[in-house]
């Protein structure tokens, strides 16, 4: 399934589920990563690693491990 | 949809700690909120000049307290630290919960929380402000940006948000001073009438089932276990009913922990043969939680914003604001030019407050010249006297000169930080500190102990795993800090020529850049094996937001200023005063009678020109005699291959307790207090009159690179080793900080001199 680590800039998804039910998830799903919510890739960082995303109208750095957590619908 | 209500028989009905209300206590209130929605200038706009770190009451950790007040209902807050959420995972969230549950031993509840709301980011902050209510005090919230808001086109509707809420909600503009006395009022009216808030959100029946089947076992497994249990005395209090909602829904979280190490592993247990339940009938946690908060936020949030449209005029304010934060970082964040701004803002920070402050430095040391001048001419020569003029205002005179360039390093730091700024620079390093198996978390504490390790450390407990946290913490006092500045300054200026480099860089400039650079770059490797060996484990998730741009809010960062020069004055005041006074009375005693005496004599006979010279050749002697002077030759073979003479080997070693007092030592050994030349920066002209027995200057510009390597590396703070005991709990870290630091300055200031003087001849 197509993760958010596989968007490039300026590219958006659907959010689909977060995999696993750990602290990561959990902090994602409070920050708003909820099932249909729309993101965004805003930009890489200079190494390509971590990715600035927008989400609910803010945005959030993260790197491309936490990223490949997040799976998008179709 | 009704709010769903808890039953009556919650425990915090009757919340174990709250004192009862009279009309002559103080309220306590709790500021919490996000990271980023102006809670801070919140609470220096409530509280002003009465803000100090300190205790709050059963917590350990400091926190910044304050107070106000409003008609006769005074008020004591604290500033918790901004956090998403109250499933704790970070020691900071930890210290958020235990205070506004009133949990933990001699905590005591808030009588009220006030909640900061931004109105920008509603969805994300109304997610917390859901939980806050949970809690079960009395709540009130203070809804920040809203002038923002309007210019995204963003109308929030307050009254429908405080029906559905339940609770009042306050529009402020902190850096406006606008809202404030509604604040203080809505406060006043909540602690005068304190009612619990209904909880607005309702979980599924058979989460509440669980909730209760544990709060049971936890209860009577109280009773059972121990032999002093009693059904009315139990061994612990009983447990918020938050509390073990908490438990139940953050799966080895810091509460259940807690709870574990207290009461038995079987907590652990319990709570998760409960979650699995749950999922079994379709009730997953933690994702039961958030998603119930979140639908309820949806249907109030659409409600409240209505349908009008946002004016065209202002959805114009909103792109030109939006496009001039993204057009900004895309210039902060990119690839090469992100580095390259990144480099210039910290090589203009350091430059600037070398050129800045300079102005100032002369005016402040003039004073207290001119001052030792009338001391010493007006009283007896004797002790007294010599203990005021070289001990104290030749010692604690020459620390306080380096308040201008220690506000200004605070206010840059603050600047940078209150703009947005510093997010993007931890964004940028990130990969780089993943490399030394760091994250671009511990870039903030890192770059805020550039300007006191002691702040620095504390900010390391946003950092949620532990083992980074440590590793943190331990290699922040390697950041070079406001107290080094005085030393860098002094030696930079009076022995690093000033001429330029390149055509356009200043040459001591570079000098002080460059010994910033050194502990960045000493620091990674230490980390690296830090983390390869003793704090070896996993990788850590890096989440970090990163809030638009703005201007920084003046009366934060001059308030950051002022509050860190006092903390900076009342150091002067105490423990450089204490060795400046200790250095003093070893310096001048023994003071031995047929010295002076002979002296005496030989002044009489000659002339007014020489005296100056024979007076300086007498303090020589008697420091020489002193007992600092027999120390000092004592300690000279280990300092002599560094380039140290005796004098520097003693004003260095009593600077271990506070590195500033290096100054104060050095004013006092070279007795500048006297004012022999009001005109001049005097202890940089006794510093280059220095020789050694055969003519040759002490201080070349290798030894004084020597010196600041040495300062550079070394842990000379009493508050930094004390702090990083509290922060890790442990005497183990700040021991094992000392040693490597002491081994490596020594190292790298012997090779300096070693390789220097060979290269320089």
């Amino acid at each position: 399934m197509k993760t958010l680590a596989d968007l490039t800039p300026d590219e958006q998804g659907c959010i689909h589920s977060i995999t696993g039910a750990d602290g990561l998830a959990q902090r994602l799903a409070e920050l708003g990563f909820t099932t249909g919510q729309t993101v965004q890739v805003v930009r890489c960082a200079p190494f390509g690693d971590p990715m600035q995303i927008r989400i609910r109208g803010f945005h959030l750095a993260l790197r491309r491990q936490e990223a490949q957590r997040v799976r998008l619908a179709l | 949809m009704a709010a769903a209500t808890l039953p009556a028989a919650s425990p915090l009905a009757e919340p174990p700690h709250t004192t009862p209300p009279s009309s002559s206590r103080s309220y306590r209130v709790a500021v919490i909120g996000n990271p980023n929605t102006g809670k801070t200038t919140l609470f220096n706009a409530l509280t002003g000049l009465s803000q100090h770190t300190g205790n709050y009451p059963g917590v350990t950790v400091e926190s910044t307290l304050g107070k106000f007040r409003q008609d006769d209902t005074q008020f004591e807050a604290i500033d918790l630290p901004g956090t998403y959420s109250l499933a704790p995972r970070a020691p900071d969230e930890m210290l958020a919960v235990s205070v506004l549950l009133g949990y933990g031993r001699g905590t005591v509840a808030p009588d009220v929380i006030l909640c900061v709301v931004d109105a920008t980011n509603l969805d994300r902050n109304l997610y917390l402000a859901t939980q806050i209510i949970d809690v079960g005090r009395p709540v009130v919230i203070a809804l920040s940006m809203v002038d923002l808001a309007q210019k995204q086109g963003i109308h929030i509707h307050i009254a429908t948000l405080e029906k559905r809420l339940g609770i009042p909600i306050v529009p402020v503009q902190a850096a406006k001073r606008q809202g404030l006395k509604q604040l203080r009022l809505a406060l006043r009216d909540a602690v005068h009438k304190p009612t619990p808030p209904p909880r607005p959100v309702a979980f599924p029946q058979a989460f509440t089932a669980e909730v209760d089947v544990l709060t049971t076992a936890l209860t009577e497994n109280d009773r059972h276990s121990g032999g002093r249990a009693h059904p009315t005395h139990p061994a612990h209090p009983a447990l918020p009913r938050f509390f073990v909602e908490r438990l139940l829904i953050d799966a080895d979280g810091m509460i259940e922990r807690d709870l574990a190490r207290e009461r038995g592993e079987w907590i652990r247990i319990e709570a998760q043969a409960a979650r699995q339940r749950l999922a079994d009938a379709g009730i997953p946690l933690p994702h039961m939680e958030v998603d119930s908060r979140y639908e309820w936020i949806a249907q109030v949030v659409e409600q409240a914003r209505g349908t009008t449209p946002p004016v065209q005029q202002n959805l114009q304010g909103l792109q030109s604001w939006q496009n001039w934060s993204d057009r900004l970082d895309q210039i902060v964040t990119h690839k090469v030019w992100g580095l390259i701004v990144f480099l210039a803002v910290m090589g203009v920070t350091f430059q600037s407050i070398f050129a800045w402050a300079l102005p100032l430095m002369d005016g402040i040391d003039g004073i207290f010249s001119a001052i030792g001048t009338w001391v010493g001419g007006t009283l007896p020569e004797g002790p007294l006297q010599s203990l005021l003029v070289d001990g104290l205002i030749g010692g604690v005179g020459a620390v306080i000169v380096f308040v201008p360039q220690i506000a200004m390093l605070f206010g840059l730091i603050a600047i940078l930080e209150d703009s947005g700024y510093m997010a993007r620079a931890a964004f940028l390093m990130d990969r780089l500190m993943a490399g030394f198996g760091l994250s671009g978390r511990s870039f903030i504490p890192l770059l805020s102990s550039f300007a006191c390790a002691v702040p620095g450390i504390m900010a390391a407990r946003t950092i949620e795993n532990r083992r980074d946290r440590i590793a943190t913490i331990v290699i922040a006092p390697l950041m070079s800090c406001s107290a080094r500045l005085p030393v860098y300054v002094l030696l930079i200026s009076a022995f690093i020529p000033a001429q330029t480099v390149w055509g356009v860089v200043g040459l001591q400039g570079l000098v002080l850049f460059s010994m910033y650079i050194l502990g960045l770059v000493v620091a990674p490797p230490i980390a690296w094996a830090l983390k390869r060996t003793v704090l070896r484990g996993e990788v850590v998730p890096f989440l970090m937001e990163l809030p638009p741009f703005k201007m920084p809010a003046w009366r934060v960062i001059l308030f950051r200023m002022y509050d860190r020069s006092m903390a900076f004055l009342r150091r002067a005041g105490t423990i450089i005063l204490a060795t400046t006074i200790v250095v003093w009375a070893l310096s001048y005693y023994p003071n031995h009678d047929h010295v002076a005496a002979e002296f005496e004599a030989q002044r009489a006979a000659v002339s007014a020109q020489e005296r100056h010279q024979l007076e300086r050749a007498r303090a020589s002697v008697r420091l020489r005699e002193s007992y600092l002077g027999q120390a000092g030759r004592a300690i000279e073979p280990f300092v002599r291959p560094l380039g140290w003479d005796w004098k520097i080997g003693v004003a260095t070693l009593a600077s271990f307790p506070a590195r500033e007092v290096i100054i104060a030592a050095l004013g006092t050994i070279y007795n500048v207090g006297s004012g022999l030349d009001e005109e001049s920066l005097e202890l940089r002209d006794a510093m280059r009159a220095e020789r050694w027995a055969d003519g040759r200057p002490v201080y070349t510009p290798v030894v004084a690179v020597s010196i600041m390597v040495f300062f550079a590396l070394c842990c000379q703070c009493g508050a930094t080793l004390a702090t990083m005991k509290r922060e890790t709990n442990s005497w183990g870290y700040p021991a094992f900080t000392f040693v490597y630091m002491t081994s490596l300055a020594y190292l790298g200031a012997w090779a300096v001199y070693q390789i220097g003087s060979r290269l320089v001849g």
